[in-house]
């Protein structure tokens, strides 16, 4: 078992026999019949799920299914996007995040998300972190630096970047800017994370270094992420959820634990989808 | 490969390569004969006097310096207005605005129309408007107000598309990390789309200050020291025109003073590339 994934494989992986499986579930995202559209074209429809607190849960499926528009409910950066409307009801923690009156700062700041293509700002490192945290209203220099080694040394950037943080971040590797993304993201200690794809545009050993990260988040976050990569969900994923299309708009076909899922799925489609026939 | 694109071997090839040759050789040749031909009529004549002394003589001897006073004055106006009024406008249109909204489109649509109006006809609308209506006379001011609405155009479209070459995934990242719009605005749009901006300062400054048609009738003729921006006073390229067209005699001078103008766009187009090089890196650092 051990020598398999000289890459990706880490101590910090289980066998999906190991992992929580929600046994005393703590529902920490609560999402009822969301349905997103388009300029009234559908991109997902009646997505009813739940997510418990601390687990990884990984969203599966062919491309256009509505994955991606999913997570941007969750967040709402779907108020960014002219002719976009989304119908349902989320709750996260008990905030009703698609209520009019939400904060969608202070909800933004409470959920991280991680974009498919690194995108860190074009400054450098340093103001890279130091920006958000500033803007949050964290002055302290003492407290940012603090906050800063912390986080860098989280993602396991901190001893390649210490010596150079006033330097462009656009001039680190794709995998360190990913990981510099991702400290970004949990300097405002985010209780949530959404990651789109984190490792597909990378190289595969930047992208099994970011894997291995997400994977050392486990349990201090609830992590949603979206990917393609059937065997990177099973390598890390708590529960498993499949979108698929059909008749024109993506649906949620199945969702359980990721050893369900994976082993025992109940609709033929999770079945054929898992094996390999189809997607 | 080298050697078959330097050698064509049919004909055809030979006549492309002496048209593209020809017109780029043409284009040059114009601009050099221009350009030499001011300096070989205008440099001996420019001296320390001639840029600050007053012209006598309807300008035949006498230097520019009112007028040099006049034309930074005028430009000053223009861009002290234009420029605030250039950023808000494209940020609304980039920003705040759908492309296909109704009132973008129109927006659009009216700058670009007027980006090809005429500048007499800003003149007169200028002379009418800021001059008769408004009752600044003919004046610096009402000169700089009628260049900064014929820059505006100009200013606002380019400004907009810097601000639209900014990726999106910028204004996605740093909504997702909780930062509002003003201050994506402030401190990751607007440093980003300053090329798109200095493109257009650049034009439009080049418009301005070569400008005659629109100044002709809002900031007058008078070429005595200005005392205040109500004052008339005359612009760099008036005096050109005025010495070359009207005063006999006046040609050296008219030379000496195209001189300077050229100078003086050549020198604001090179310390707005500086800033938009040296200036932006210490704000924004790309890689």
């Amino acid at each position: 078992m051990t020598p398999v994934e000289p890459i990706t494989g880490s101590r910090l992986r289980h066998s999906l026999e190991d992992r929580p499986t929600g046994g005393a579930p703590q529902p920490f995202v609560e999402v009822d019949r969301l349905s997103l559209y388009y300029e009234g074209k559908p991109a997902f429809q009646d997505v009813t799920l739940s997510i418990n607190k601390g687990c990884m849960t990984a969203l599966v499926g062919p491309s256009g299914c509505g994955k991606t528009s999913f997570l941007t409910c969750l967040n709402r950066l779907t108020d960014l996007i002219a002719g976009c409307r989304v119908s349902g009801r989320i709750t996260i923690d008990a905030l009703a995040v698609l209520a009019p009156d939400t904060d969608v700062i202070q909800l933004r700041r409470r959920i991280g998300m991680i974009f498919q293509k690194p995108n860190p700002f074009p400054l450098t490192i340093r103001r890279n972190l130091e920006f958000p945290l500033r803007e949050h209203g964290i002055r302290d220099r003492g407290q940012i630096t603090q906050t800063m080694e912390t986080t860098l040394r989280d993602v396991g950037l901190w001893d390649e970047v210490k010596n150079r943080l006033d330097s462009p971040a656009l001039a680190l590797s794709g995998g360190q800017q990913q990981r510099l993304c991702i400290a970004r993201a949990l300097a405002l200690l985010p209780e949530v994370l959404l990651m789109d794809e984190p490792c597909s545009a990378l190289d595969p050993l930047s992208g099994g270094v970011v894997e291995d990260l997400i994977v050392s988040l486990r349990g201090r976050y609830t992590v949603l992420i979206v990917t393609h990569n059937l065997a990177q969900a099973r390598r890390i994923a708590d529960h498993a959820a499949l979108f698929w299309v059909q008749n024109g708009a993506g649906r949620l076909i199945e969702a359980g634990t990721a050893k369900q899922i994976f082993e025992e799925p109940r609709d033929p489609l999770t079945a054929a989808y898992v094996s390999g026939m189809r997607g | 490969m080298a050697e078959t694109l330097s050698r064509p071997q049919n004909p055809r090839e030979w006549l492309a390569l002496v048209l593209v040759w020809g017109a780029a050789g043409l284009v040059t040749a114009v601009f050099c004969w221009l350009l030499g031909d001011i300096v070989w009529h205008g440099l001996s004549h420019v001296s320390w006097t001639f840029l600050t002394a007053p012209p006598e003589n309807a300008g035949r001897r006498g230097g520019i310096g009112p007028i040099l006073v006049s034309t930074s004055l005028i430009l000053g106006v223009c861009l002290s207005v234009s420029l605030p009024i250039g950023i808000g406008t494209a940020v609304l249109l980039a920003e705040f605005t759908s492309n296909h909204s109704l009132f973008g489109r129109m927006t659009r649509r009216s700058l670009d129309v007027l980006a090809g109006v005429p500048s007499i006809v800003f003149g007169l609308f200028g002379n009418a408007f800021f001059c008769k209506t408004l009752g600044l006379g003919f004046s610096i001011l009402s000169g700089g107000l009628t260049l900064a609405c014929m820059v505006l155009p100009i200013l606002i479209r380019s400004t907009e598309e810097g601000f639209r070459a900014v990726p999106t995934s910028y204004r996605l990242s740093a909504a997702a990390l909780g930062l509002s719009r003003t201050t994506t605005l402030v401190h990751l749009l607007l440093p980003a789309a300053v090329p798109g901006l200095l493109v257009g300062l650049v034009l439009g400054v080049g418009r301005a200050i070569a400008e005659t048609a629109a100044l002709i009738f809002t900031s007058g003729y008078v070429d005595r020291m200005p005392e205040s921006l109500l004052d008339s006073g005359r612009a760099l390229s008036i005096h050109i025109f005025d010495l070359s067209m009207n005063v006999s005699g006046g040609d050296a001078n008219a030379y000496a003073s195209a001189l300077v103008l050229v100078i003086m766009l050549l020198a604001i187009n090179g310390t707005v590339s500086w800033l938009a090089i040296y200036g932006l890196h210490r704000k924004i650092v790309a890689a």
